[in-house]
């Protein structure tokens, strides 16, 4: 049973110093209110796993607009300038990482694997430093699990046993992350009773999540 | 012709890689203009890394979901029979051998097949993203570039300078200035642009390329 919390209540589980992973691609996803939450309370010093730093001017962007990252695990950081200048200035440290090389170590965290091995990265200076081995004759990367101490999602409905559902494009890294952090809070548009969503059109188990809280509605509405 | 028409000479070109079924997945700038020039009779299933197939294409004006973007970030739609899912199952896809093709643009290619598409040190660093996935997975790697840079600098290079994508997995090169592909021989030139010489081409590409008889030369 997910407990329902407020965005304060949530948020206030997140402490200075602590690794979070946070959902969504480009902003598609994102948990915006819960990120901007943990603006409003300036919580420090994060370490920050996410596809990327969404678009100057977004709620995710302002993750690093306010300084309340100090280290990044990414795959793309183009669309927000300001990453890209904190990190050319020192004052973020920055790993980048392939997409699926990312998606697989959070799964195989939530998975209970001791890694993955990829093709991806081979010959290029992602292999650096990293153990390289022979399957019969292919070259693989290995690489390793990635977890965090909280994870924030984003859900299109769940119900009060914290089953998930995603919608569309907005799936992304969600469920995975949800697998792989000791706490996880989902910001969700729709919370239903138990029983009111199919048990095949589940997409994340209600195990995973501790925490929902109801996404509030904006004036305009955004889901087309 | 003016660049605009080789730069259509170029997405025409492209889009006659395909066969009917092929499973493609198109990067940003030039290559997304090639889903707009099929040839007809031919359907291509279009993937977007960040979670769907069946890639469609803009919203009207009103009509956009801010669930439905491409990879890009833009408002998209997905078709009927599409069909959506998370980051891994997305990789898996692209990883898997699952995707026939990918088209991609490329800061330098060379002639073993080597790409350098996703930073500048010191100067533009903005990830990989899925690139080095996509041109390690996609069974055909066919770059979709401008032959070279804007200042006239060369792109198809002996050797890569700039840190590389991927290694030896390129394919195909079509660029406005014709179509050459990697062998193990180095690089065969298999078409010019039209109006374009093999003495032109020669002139923008530092490697010397092979050519047969079927280029008129």
């Amino acid at each position: 049973m997910a407990k329902i919390i407020t965005f304060d209540e949530a948020i206030s589980k997140v402490e200075n110093g602590m690794t979070i992973m946070v959902g969504g691609f480009i902003g598609c996803g994102a948990p915006d209110q819960l990120i901007e939450e943990v603006c409003r309370q300036e919580t420090k010093g994060l370490t920050l796993i996410a596809n990327d730093t969404g678009i100057l001017g977004d709620a995710m962007s302002q993750l690093i607009v306010k300084r309340c990252i100090s280290k990044l695990i990414a795959t793309h950081i183009g669309t927000n300038k300001e990453t890209g200048r904190q990190m050319s200035a020192g004052e973020l440290d920055v790993k980048l990482v392939p997409q699926g090389t990312l998606a697989e170590q959070i799964r195989a965290a939530g998975a209970g694997l001791g890694g993955v091995l990829t093709p991806t990265g081979i010959g290029t200076i992602v292999e650096e430093g990293k153990q390289k081995l022979d399957i019969n004759g292919t070259e693989y990367l290995l690489e390793l699990p990635v977890r965090a101490n909280v994870a924030l999602l984003n859900a299109y409905k769940a119900d009060k046993a914290g089953n998930l559902v995603y919608r569309r494009a907005a799936r992304n890294f969600n469920p995975l992350m949800a697998m792989a952090a000791d706490l996880v809070i989902a910001q969700v548009e729709n919370i239903v009773e138990i029983g009111e969503i199919d048990p095949d059109e589940i997409m994340t188990p209600g195990i995973f999540v501790d925490f929902l809280v109801h996404k509030k509605q904006r004036e305009v509405s955004n889901v087309g | 012709m003016d660049k605009e028409a080789r730069l259509e000479w170029l997405v025409k070109r492209v889009a006659q890689e395909f066969k009917n079924g092929d499973v493609v997945n198109l990067g940003i700038g030039i290559p997304t203009r090639v889903a707009n020039a099929i040839p007809e009779g031919i359907k291509i299933i279009l993937q977007s890394e960040n979670g769907y197939m069946g890639v469609g294409p803009a919203p009207e004006v009103g009509k956009e979901d801010p669930d439905t973007v491409n990879a890009g970030g833009q408002c998209a739609t997905i078709l009927a029979g599409g069909c959506s899912f998370d980051s891994a199952m997305s990789f898996a896809i692209i990883r898997g051998g699952h995707v026939n093709a990918t088209v991609l643009g490329a800061l330098e290619v060379d002639e073993e097949g080597n790409l350098a598409s996703w930073m500048i040190p010191g100067k533009m660093v903005p990830g990989m993203g899925g690139a080095m996935d996509l041109v390690v997975g996609a069974r055909r790697v066919i770059i979709a570039m401008e032959h070279t840079t804007k200042n006239g600098d060369l792109k198809i290079l002996k050797k890569c300078t700039l840190p590389l994508t991927a290694a030896k997995q390129v394919n195909l090169i079509v660029t406005d200035m014709g179509v050459i592909e990697v062998t193990p021989q180095g690089l065969l030139l298999k078409e010019l642009a039209p109006g374009v010489t093999f003495k032109e081409i020669q002139a923008c590409t530092e490697p010397r390329l092979i050519i047969t008889e079927k280029v008129a030369v």
